[in-house]
């Protein structure tokens, strides 16, 4: 167990290592400059790059880079002057977190009923209605889903907010845009794992001492189903964070995935770096956490 | 048949039933007759008819196989039955709803959305395949070397695929088409022996590239567990004990036994290709004009989404037609060629 937890610990060190090399070196590839777009003479364009330390060579930038990360300070906006990028993260991540934290619950919420109902009524009328409507909504990128219920509520119907206030109201239709996809991905994971613990020999053994089908089903069955759920919450954190990109896009949210976006059409440098490494660390972190969870959840589990 | 009741009737005529002795007219050779009748007349089956089979009794599946080869029409057919082309600048014609002459409505700039979004259509179904081939050759070459290699070798390849999986795969596409757009835009305009895919732009390319570079884990890790599993085998150690060597265990046992999984993955990685593809479109980070993408064309229609709504759903449904249909036939196929999902 503690040599898997180490094991597991220095692959998510050794990712985040990586992340943060490649990006920086990834970066500082693309063609164009920061200062590019103002229109400036060469010697403020000169005079600036050195203010910036953008005229040290590259190693030499990634060393000063490191030191200072490992202090906690990421820089400043290239773009949005004097603005620290820990502000601007601090700033604008609450939004992104609470969209995918209401979707996350949602999901949740909806997806695991919904199997377990769909396996009890293994092949009747509601199990297969369950299944068409997973199955046609589980190809719908989110950004689709979103964009048609924008078409709908906002521009045909009007009754959706067209600007962002951070009202209720605004997160409706985003979070709805963002937990379809994984409202029908919890669905078939808890229908087809409870399909299969109901076949086992303890679900008939508690059927044969008399217990009421609602607690056989609920109790024992459910329990032992949603283990698989609970390991897919990582990677749902992970597709979460990264589907704000288009969703925040489309409903004007003042989130970090829209700024990531312009960011790196900016060539905000330090800005692409901080969010990179935040988003990166939460998304690592996640997946280590739930497979540590997994391990102590089920006990058949054994971490190696 | 006759002829065995006939002996064995004699036998009990003229035998005491309770007697042990051993009749030695039972042990005579079997006739011509006798053996023909030994054969078997049903034709064996094959994994492939046995799956062709059950996979045509699927009518999701049958309809969704439909409906790709329509999509393919579409999108590579359909652009020549039309009088317009896609970045044609038709005058007088801006901003229609759709009618007869543009079935889909026109953009600002009077260009027909049908060819539009015929050629975004055929942008991302060439995507989609491409990229899945791309997964499933350095996937499977990957996989197989680390499962026949095995020991640390192995360890060593699995451990690079475990670092890969753990970053954010996203944060890294849309890093790693940002970074070379520009480079292969160079590449494309100067070199020569590419003049003739120029066209397509260095987004098409540059997703192509991080495709290949971002999604083969997957398909590695089916592959090296398939031959793994096959390895161990009592019919490879059988094929082994008869003298077999390793070039005819690879072609004859192990190769037709994995190509299943890896059927069933390369299609899904198709509609996965497709996803990503149309996402990265749709932010700004992807095929950009005058090109047509199915994602870049809802983000355009978004700025007028309000007059014209009607823009961003065609586009929008083509990709969920595309992205379903793949998914379907991924499925299908998953459930006739696992042989652990026979019932």
């Amino acid at each position: 167990m503690l040599n898997y937890v180490f094991k597991r610990i220095f692959s998510a060190l050794l990712a985040v290592i990586i992340l943060i090399t490649a990006t920086f070196f990834l970066m500082h590839m693309v063609p164009g400059s920061p200062f590019l777009s103002e229109r400036m003479t060469d010697s403020v364009k000169a005079n600036l790059e050195k203010k910036y330390g953008l005229d040290k060579p590259l190693t030499t930038q990634y060393a000063i880079y490191l030191k200072q990360l490992s202090q906690g300070d990421m820089g400043t906006s290239l773009q949005k002057k004097g603005r620290t990028v820990t502000g601007i993260i601090a700033e604008k991540f609450p939004y992104s977190a609470k969209l995918g934290l209401f979707a996350i619950i949602l999901a949740v919420a909806i997806g695991i009923p919904l199997g377990a109902i769909a396996a009890i009524k293994h092949e009747k009328m509601i199990d297969r209605l369950v299944m068409l409507f997973t199955t046609v909504f589980i190809s719908i990128p989110g950004f689709v889903l979103g964009t048609l219920l924008l078409v709908i509520f906002c521009a045909i119907l009007k009754i959706a907010p067209a600007t962002w206030s951070d009202s209720p109201a605004n997160y409706v239709l985003p979070v709805i845009s963002l937990s379809f996809y994984p409202i029908c991905y919890i669905t078939k994971l808890t229908r087809s794992s409870m399909l299969e613990t109901l076949g086992q020999d303890y679900i008939k053994t508690a059927h044969a001492k008399g217990l009421s089908a609602f607690v056989v089903n609920f109790k024992h069955a459910l329990k032992n189903s949603v283990i698989p759920v609970i390991s897919y919450v990582g990677p749902l954190t992970a597709f979460l964070i990264t589907g704000t990109f288009a969703v925040e896009k489309l409903f004007s949210v003042p989130g970090l995935g829209r700024f990531f976006v312009d960011s790196v059409s900016n060539r905000d440098y330090p800005v692409i770096m901080g969010t990179t490494i935040f988003l990166g660390c939460i998304m690592v972190l996640m997946n280590l956490i739930v497979d540590f969870i997994y391990g102590m959840v089920d006990p058949r589990i054994k971490l190696r | 048949m006759n002829n065995t009741e006939e002996k064995m009737s004699k036998v009990s005529l003229r035998l005491n039933p309770l007697s042990m002795h051993v009749n030695p007219n039972l042990f005579v050779p079997a006739s011509d007759e006798e053996k023909e009748e030994l054969v078997v007349i049903r034709q064996g089956t094959s994994l492939w008819r046995d799956a062709m089979r059950r996979f045509r009794k699927n009518k999701f599946a049958m309809v969704a196989l439909v409906l790709i080869i329509i999509l393919f029409l579409f999108a590579f057919a359909g652009p020549m039955l039309s009088h317009y082309d896609y970045d044609q600048f038709n005058q007088g014609q801006e901003d229609q709803n759709p009618n007869w002459t543009h079935p889909f409505g026109t953009d600002r700039f009077g260009r027909d959305l049908l060819v539009r979004t015929m050629y975004g259509a055929r942008i991302s179904l060439s995507i989609g395949v491409v990229a899945a081939m791309l997964t499933f050759v350095i996937g499977s070459l990957y996989g197989s070397i680390s499962g026949f290699v095995g020991g640390r070798t192995d360890n060593i390849m699995m451990r690079i695929i475990d670092v890969l999986y753990s970053l954010p795969d996203l944060l890294v596409v849309i890093l790693l088409s940002a970074t070379l757009k520009g480079p292969l835009e160079n590449i494309l305009q100067n070199s020569k022996v590419f003049s003739g895919i120029s066209e397509l732009g260095p987004a098409f390319f540059s997703m192509l590239i991080v495709f290949a570079l971002m999604y083969w884990g997957t398909m590695a890790r089916i592959v090296r567990g398939e031959v793994l599993r096959i390895k161990e085998q009592e019919y490879v150690l059988a094929a082994r004990a008869m003298g077999a060597n390793g070039g005819r265990i690879i072609r004859r046992h192990i190769l037709p036994n994995c190509i299943g999984p890896i059927i069933v993955t390369t299609t899904l990685q198709i509609p996965a290709a497709i996803f990503t593809e149309s996402f990265l479109s749709f932010i700004g980070l992807g095929i950009s004009a005058p090109l047509a993408s199915l994602g870049s064309m809802v983000t355009d229609a978004l700025q007028g989404v309000y007059s014209f709504p009607t823009r961003v759903v065609f586009p929008s449904v083509i990709i969920a037609l595309i992205i379903l249909a793949f998914n379907t036939v991924g499925d299908a196929l998953r459930d006739v060629l696992d042989p652990r999902m026979k019932k």
